[in-house]
């Protein structure tokens, strides 16, 4: 099994679950977020005073999945996520040691 | 037996109960009929409805005006100043203040305490103020005035004034600083009354005080920890926009409820006001667009704060067309004050109360002596456009008087608090934010994950030196 994390634009949030949700992964948890990377922040101006916002909000999808399916996954992430300009985000994937499902105490990849 | 007696007492106790209201009916209709011959119906609708609309003002206009540009953490708090505002003022206009701003003169600067409790004060006009409508209504319509200017001073130290600190210092200003000035500007021979300065709705009693105090207030409190440094934005702006609209709304009866009848000067100040405010709302906008690139929504809010302060003295005596002027000028002047001196000055007035205000205030007492005529109000005088200079030089007088009362007035009464009372909150105390720190809430709490409503009996509680604090 692998956690894929994609950090990805607000805006491209519908795209990728509906894309991922198609090919058969149903199971995700989504997060608002904020952070920084090579995007630049931006400047907001209260009453002529400005404030260079640094930390920029982004939406943190993460899901479980077999590992078979890991590359295709990751191949419709970036197809729905990118548009070609700075801050279009990250995918990390990581190894999972187990998965239990708590109604039914069911482990493994049966439970994701 | 028992329950004959039981019914015995509670009827004679229900007849007891109405002998005072029976003697009150007699009393009130004596009342009518004194009053009958002089009360104007139309005039006194209006002016309570005034009342009501400058209530509207503080609670909830500027409640949330100033409670959506602060953070967060502080809206509570925010809220609060403006809220007691209305709690404390009201009772000490009734005791006190009335009488100290409007009662019989003492030396041309203050009323004396004849007035203390509403003595005297019936419901019979009173016409050295209001010859149609009953002396009460005069004075609840007054007292609407006495509660918006110390929350108005709020903005300047929200954000880290104690809230014990400013209790004490709502009752002492309100005492020392706003009824004396009141009274000179507007009581029965008070000083600047009879030099001839014109002031229609308060110009120089409420905005200038205001404003002007708000900026030793937030000079001598000292800026709230992290300024400079940690981002200050508003926290919400739909109530930013939503408390400036209700102030506008209302400031059609701080401005035409200031004629004190249903008559064409209410309609000529209403008018004046609307056209004040929407052109210095376009200014502002005008001004930073061209100064930040962005015409925003919070600009549009600000301006036409800034317009309804400036043509508040002028509202009595100005026409259409100077009105549009004094608006233009008062958005592009404001925004300059706020977005580029303050910057350049750095002091922290934290929601702005002296760029808007005392700024505001000033150039409206200045219009006023430009732009006054007397074909709008024959009580009025022709200002310096209108061939007569002198009127300027009053205004002027008016203008040099209440910025020096405010200044020392503020700064002694700070000063005096301070030796029993710490002013503001500690870094700490900020750091959490004074919602919970003085008041032990939090505005919004969808982040409470867990909570035990029959005390910490189970989950003991973790407690840190500094969170857990009572405000005393």
């Amino acid at each position: 099994m692998t956690k894929i994390e994609c950090i990805l634009r607000p805006g491209k949030l519908e795209n990728v679950k509906e894309a991922i949700n198609q090919f058969g992964i149903h199971g995700m948890t989504v997060t608002q977020v904020i952070g920084c990377g090579l995007q630049k922040g931006r400047t907001e101006v209260y009453r002529g005073t400005e404030y260079s916002i640094n930390l920029l909000p982004k939406i943190k999808m993460e899901m479980v999945v077999p590992d078979k399916d890991v590359e295709a996954i990751v191949k419709l992430v970036i197809e729905n996520a990118r548009t070609g300009e700075v801050g279009d985000g990250k995918i990390f994937t990581y190894k999972i040691d187990n998965a239990v499902r708590i109604r039914t105490g069911e482990t493994g990849e049966i439970a994701i | 037996m028992k329950n004959r007696l039981l019914r015995t007492i509670l009827m004679a106790t229900a007849f007891i109960m109405t002998v005072p209201a029976l003697a009150w009916a007699e009393e009130s209709a004596e009342a009518v009929v004194e009053t009958a011959a002089t009360v104007d119906t139309g005039d006194t609708a209006w002016v309570l409805a005034s009342a009501a609309l400058v209530m509207l003002m503080t609670l909830p206009g500027l409640a949330l005006f100033y409670g959506g540009l602060a953070r967060k953490k502080n809206v509570l708090s925010t809220i609060m100043y403006s809220f007691f505002a209305m709690v404390l003022i009201s009772l000490q206009w009734s005791l006190w203040g009335y009488s100290l701003a409007f009662g019989p003169d003492v030396n041309h600067i203050i009323g004396n305490l004849d007035w203390v409790g509403l003595k005297s004060v019936g419901l019979v006009p009173n016409p050295d103020y209001s010859a149609t409508i009953p002396h009460q209504a005069f004075m609840i319509f007054q007292m609407m005035f006495a509660v918006i200017t110390p929350a108005l001073i709020s903005g300047a130290f929200a954000e880290r004034m104690r809230f014990p600190a400013f209790m004490a210092f709502l009752l002492l200003w309100a005492t020392f600083v706003y009824d004396p000035v009141a009274h000179w500007v507007w009581g029965v021979d008070g000083w600047l009354r009879n030099l001839g300065a014109l002031d229609f709705a308060g110009g120089t009693v409420v905005h200038i005080l205001s404003g002007v105090s708000g900026l030793v207030a937030c000079l001598v409190l000292g800026k709230r920890k992290g300024f400079g440094n940690e981002p200050m934005i508003p926290h919400n702006l739909p109530f930013t926009v939503l408390g400036a609209a209700l102030l506008w709304f209302g400031w059609f009866g701080f401005n035409a409820g200031s004629a004190l009848g249903a008559n064409g000067l209410a309609a000529s100040a209403f008018v004046v006001t609307h056209l004040a405010t929407a052109a210095a709302a376009f200014s502002w906008v005008v001004a930073e667009w061209i100064h930040h690139g962005k015409p925003t929504t919070l600009g549009a809010a600000s301006g036409a704060v800034a317009g309804l302060v400036a043509i508040t003295p002028a509202s009595g005596f100005v026409e259409p067309l100077p009105a549009i002027i004094i608006g233009l000028v008062a958005g592009a002047v404001c925004y300059i004050a706020v977005g580029v001196v303050k910057a350049k000055l750095r002091y922290d007035d934290a929601l702005d109360a002296f760029g808007v205000h005392g700024i505001g205030g000033t150039w409206g007492a200045i219009a006023t002596g430009l732009f006054a005529t007397t074909t709008v109000n024959e009580l009025g005088a022709d200002g310096l456009f209108y061939g007569n200079a002198g009127l300027l030089g009053k205004q002027f007088i008016a203008i040099g008087a209440s910025w020096a009362m405010a200044i020392a007035g503020t700064f002694v009464i700070l000063k005096v608090i301070s030796i029993f009372i710490k002013l503001s909150a500690t870094d700490e105390e900020q750091d959490t934010g004074l919602d919970f720190t003085q008041h032990g809430e939090d505005a919004y709490t969808d982040f409470v994950l867990s909570a035990s409503p029959f005390g910490s009996a189970s989950i003991p509680a973790v407690k840190t030196s500094s969170e857990v604090k009572p405000a005393l």
